[in-house]
C-alpha cells in the first residue's frame, strides 16, 4: 500500500545522505581526529601528558570552578525560573533580559568586564588586594568569569518548562496542607527534574569548556591559574601536539560522558512507565473478569 | 460548616472581579455558582479556598473570620477544573499526598495511611488503579481521583471549579449523579462553580446566579427557574422569547393582547419586554386573544417535543415548543400561519432590562 505521507525513496535517500555526511563532516570526524592526534605517540606519552603537574594542576582548577559554578547557577536558575513563572512583579521583563545577558556579550568583553571591577588599580580590587584577596589573575577570577558565562542555561531550561506547566499541581498541593518547601520538594522538583538536569549538563559542559572570559582574568600562569582549555591553547602553541590533544580529548570525553548520562536517564524513566503501562493494563483485565 | 462571604471586592487590573459580593451557605448544603465566563464565580470560589486575596470584605468559616487564614489551614478540599493531579506519583501516592505531608505528630502511620486511601479509591470505584498513573487515566477517572485525594484529608468545605466541564456529556451526566448522591452520604458543605445551568439546576440544593462581579439571584432551583428576578437570570437559565409592549398600573398590553399582571402596581404606561420560554407557548389556528402570529419557518420533530420557529412579520422569530399530540392535532406545516398564546409570562419593565443586555 503506498504511503501517501512520505516521500518518494530518493527524496528520503538523499535527505538521510546529506544528514549523515553533515553530521559525520562536522561532527564525528573532529572528535575521532583529536582522540587520533592525541594517541599518535602511544599511550604512554598520552598518559604523561595528563599527569606532568601543569596539565593535573588545569584539572584541579577546571573542576574547582565547576564545582562552584554549577551549584550557584544551579540555586539561581531554579530561583529565577520560580519568580518568573509563577509571580507577577515590577522589573519581571528586565530580570528576564537580564538573564540573557552573558548570551548577548562577547565572553572576552564579559572577562574585561572583572578586570574593570576587581583590577588591582581598581577600588575594590585594590580594597580586596590590601585585605588578602587577589581577584584577578587568580583563581576567584575564573570562577567569577565562569559562573557568568554559565549562568542563563539552567534558567533558560527552566522557565519555558515551568510557565507550559503552570502552577495547579502546586496549588493542589498547598490546598492539601503542604508546606512551601514539601511542595518544592515533593511536587515541582519531580515536575521539573529533567529539564533540570539538562541545563545541569549544559551548565557543567560550558563551565568546564570555558574559553574566553577566563582566558582574560586568568593571566595564564601555569600550573596555578590555568584551566583545561587555556592549558590546550598554550601547548599548542609550543607545538606540543600531543600534549595539547591529549587535554583536548579530556574535554571531548566529558562531553561524550554527559551525552551517554542522559540516554541512559532517559532510558530508565521510559522503562518504568511502560512497566507501570502493563502494571494498569492487567490490574484493568483483572477489573473486568471480577466482575461478573 | 457555614460560610459566610461579607462584602467582598476583588479587581484585576481595571476588571472588576467581584463588586461587594455578599452571600451565605448553610452548613451541609450543596451550592452551586453559576454564571458565563468573566462573572466571578471562579473568583469567588477561590477567595473561599484562600487561593486568591480579596481586596476588601471578609469570609468567615462557622462564624470565624477566615479572611487572613493561610490556605493550607483552611482545611478546604479543592478540585481543579483540570484535576491537576501530580502526573508524577501514582494514584495512590495522589491520594495518599494530603496526609502524607501532614507535620509527624499529626501524621497517620503507613498502615493507617494505606487503609484510608484504599477507602477512598473504593468510594469512588477505582482502588483497582492504585497503581496507575494519572496520565493512563480518563477524563471521569482523573476526576474521580481528584475527588477522592481532595477528600482525604477530611475537609469541612468541599469547593470545585467546573467539575464536570471537560468531560463528554455521558460521563458528566453519570458523574453528576454520584456527586449528588456523594454529597447525600457525606453532607459536607460543598460549591461548586459551572456555567452550564442544567448542571446547576439539576445538582444543587441552591443557585447563585452571577453576572459582572454581582449576584443576580440566590434561590432553589425550582424557585429560580420558574421565578427569575431579572432578565438576565430570565435569559441565562434557558431559551426565551421576548415581547416588547407597555405596562399601565399592572396592565400589560403588547399590540392587541392585554394581560392583567401581579407586579407593577406602579407602573404608569412604561416600556416593557415579556419573557416567554418556548414550552410556555401554546400555538393555535385562531386569532382570539393572540400574543403574536408568524409564518411557520422550520419544524423540528426529533424527540418527545416538537419545536417550531416562526417568523413574525417584523422579521423577529418565535421559537415554541409543543408536545407531539398537539402537534399532530394542529397538523401545522412550514409556511402556515400561527398564533402563539402564552401560558406563563415574565415581564420586566425596560429600564431594567435595557441596564441587562446580555448576549449569548
Amino acid at each position: 500500500m503506498a504511503d501517501l505521507t512520505t516521500e518518494s525513496r530518493p527524496v528520503r535517500y538523499a535527505l538521510t545522505g546529506i544528514a549523515l555526511v553533515f553530521l559525520f563532516l562536522f561532527l564525528l570526524l573532529p572528535l575521532i581526529s583529536v582522540f587520533w592526534e592525541a594517541l599518535q605517540k602511544g599511550w604512554a606519552l598520552y598518559l604523561s601528558a595528563l599527569t606532568e603537574p601543569d596539565a593535573l594542576s588545569a584539572i584541579k582548577l577546571t573542576l574547582i570552578s565547576a564545582v562552584i559554578a554549577v551549584p550557584l547557577n544551579l540555586v539561581f536558575g531554579v530561583a529565577a525560573a520560580w519568580a518568573i513563572s509563577r509571580f507577577e512583579f515590577r522589573g519581571k521583563s528586565l530580570l528576564i533580559t537580564l538573564i540573557d545577558l552573558p548570551f548577548a556579550v562577547s565572553p572576552v568583553v564579559a572577562g574585561l568586564m572583572f578586570i574593570l571591577l576587581f583590577g588591582a588599580n581598581t577600588v575594590a580590587g585594590g580594597w580586596l588586594q590590601d585585605h588578602g584577596l587577589q581577584v584577578i589573575f587568580a583563581v576567584p577570577g575564573i570562577v567569577l568569569a565562569t559562573v557568568f558565562v554559565t549562568f542563563p542555561f539552567v534558567a533558560r531550561e527552566l522557565i519555558p518548562l515551568m510557565q507550559s506547566q503552570g502552577a495547579d499541581e502546586e496549588q493542589a498541593a498547598i490546598v492539601l496542607g503542604a508546606s512551601g518547601w514539601q511542595t518544592f520538594r515533593k511536587v515541582t522538583l519531580p515536575k521539573i527534574k529533567w529539564g533540570l538536569l539538562y541545563g545541569v549538563i549544559l551548565t557543567n559542559a560550558r563551565a568546564m569548556g570555558e574559553f574566553g572570559a577566563v582566558s582574560v582574568v586568568s593571566g595564564h600562569i601555569r600550573g596555578e591559574t590555568n584551566t583545561i582549555p587555556l592549558h590546550v591553547e598554550i601547548l599548542y602553541n609550543e607545538y606540543n601536539f600531543v600534549g595539547a590533544f591529549a587535554c583536548a580529548s579530556l574535554l571531548a570525553l566529558l562531553a561524550l560522558v554527559t551525552l551517554l548520562v542522559k540516554s541512559m536517564v532517559e532510558w530508565n524513566l521510559q522503562r518504568q512507565q511502560q512497566a507501570s503501562t502493563l502494571r494498569t493494563a492487567e490490574a484493568r483485565l483483572q477489573a473486568q473478569a471480577a466482575q461478573p | 460548616m457555614s460560610i459566610e462571604i461579607r462584602n467582598i471586592r476583588k479587581q484585576f487590573g481595571q476588571f472588576t472581579a467581584l463588586d461587594n459580593v455578599s452571600l451565605d451557605i448553610a452548613s451541609g448544603e450543596l451550592l452551586a455558582l453559576l454564571g458565563p465566563s468573566g462573572c466571578g464565580k471562579t473568583t469567588l470560589l477561590r477567595i473561599i479556598a484562600g487561593l486568591e486575596k480579596p481586596d476588601a470584605g471578609q469570609v468567615l468559616f462557622a462564624g470565624t473570620d477566615a479572611t487572613h487564614t493561610h490556605v493550607a489551614e483552611r482545611q478546604v478540599g479543592f478540585v481543579f477544573q483540570h484535576y491537576a493531579l501530580f502526573r508524577h506519583m501514582t494514584v495512590f501516592d495522589n491520594v495518599a499526598f494530603g496526609l502524607s505531608v501532614k507535620p509527624r505528630r499529626e501524621r497517620p502511620s503507613q498502615e493507617e495511611i494505606r487503609e484510608r486511601v484504599m477507602k477512598l479509591l473504593k468510594m469512588v470505584q477505582l482502588d483497582w488503579l492504585a497503581e496507575a498513573y494519572p496520565g493512563q487515566l480518563s477524563g471521569g477517572q482523573r476526576q474521580r481521583i481528584a475527588l477522592a485525594r481532595s477528600l482525604a484529608v477530611e475537609p469541612k468545605v468541599l469547593l470545585l471549579d467546573e467539575p464536570f466541564g471537560a468531560l463528554d456529556a455521558k460521563v458528566r451526566k453519570d458523574l453528576r449523579r454520584w456527586l449528588r448522591e456523594l454529597h447525600n452520604d457525606m453532607h459536607i458543605t460543598s460549591v461548586f462553580v459551572t456555567h452550564d445551568q442544567e448542571e446547576a439546576l439539576e445538582v444543587s440544593d441552591r443557585v447563585v446566579v452571577m453576572d459582572h462581579g454581582h449576584i443576580e439571584q440566590v434561590g432553589r432551583p425550582d424557585d429560580i427557574y420558574e421565578h427569575p428576578a431579572t432578565p438576565f437570570v430570565t435569559q441565562f437559565l434557558g431559551d426565551v422569547n421576548l415581547f416588547h409592549g407597555r405596562v399601565d398600573a399592572g396592565q400589560l398590553t403588547i399590540g392587541n393582547y392585554e394581560q392583567a399582571l401581579g407586579q407593577h402596581q406602579d407602573a404608569a404606561g412604561d416600556a416593557a419586554v415579556a419573557y416567554v420560554r418556548p414550552h410556555d407557548l401554546d400555538l393555535s389556528l385562531q386569532a382570539d386573544g393572540a400574543l403574536a402570529q408568524g409564518r411557520v419557518e422550520h419544524i423540528h420533530a426529533v424527540g418527545p417535543v416538537v419545536r417550531v420557529e416562526l417568523q413574525q412579520a417584523d422579521g423577529q422569530t418565535i421559537e415554541a415548543a409543543v408536545s407531539k399530540e398537539r402537534f399532530r392535532a394542529l397538523g401545522i406545516v412550514p409556511g402556515d400561519t400561527v398564533y402563539v398564546t402564552p401560558r406563563k409570562l415574565a415581564v420586566f419593565l425596560q429600564e431594567a432590562a435595557g441596564q441587562q443586555d446580555y448576549v449569548i
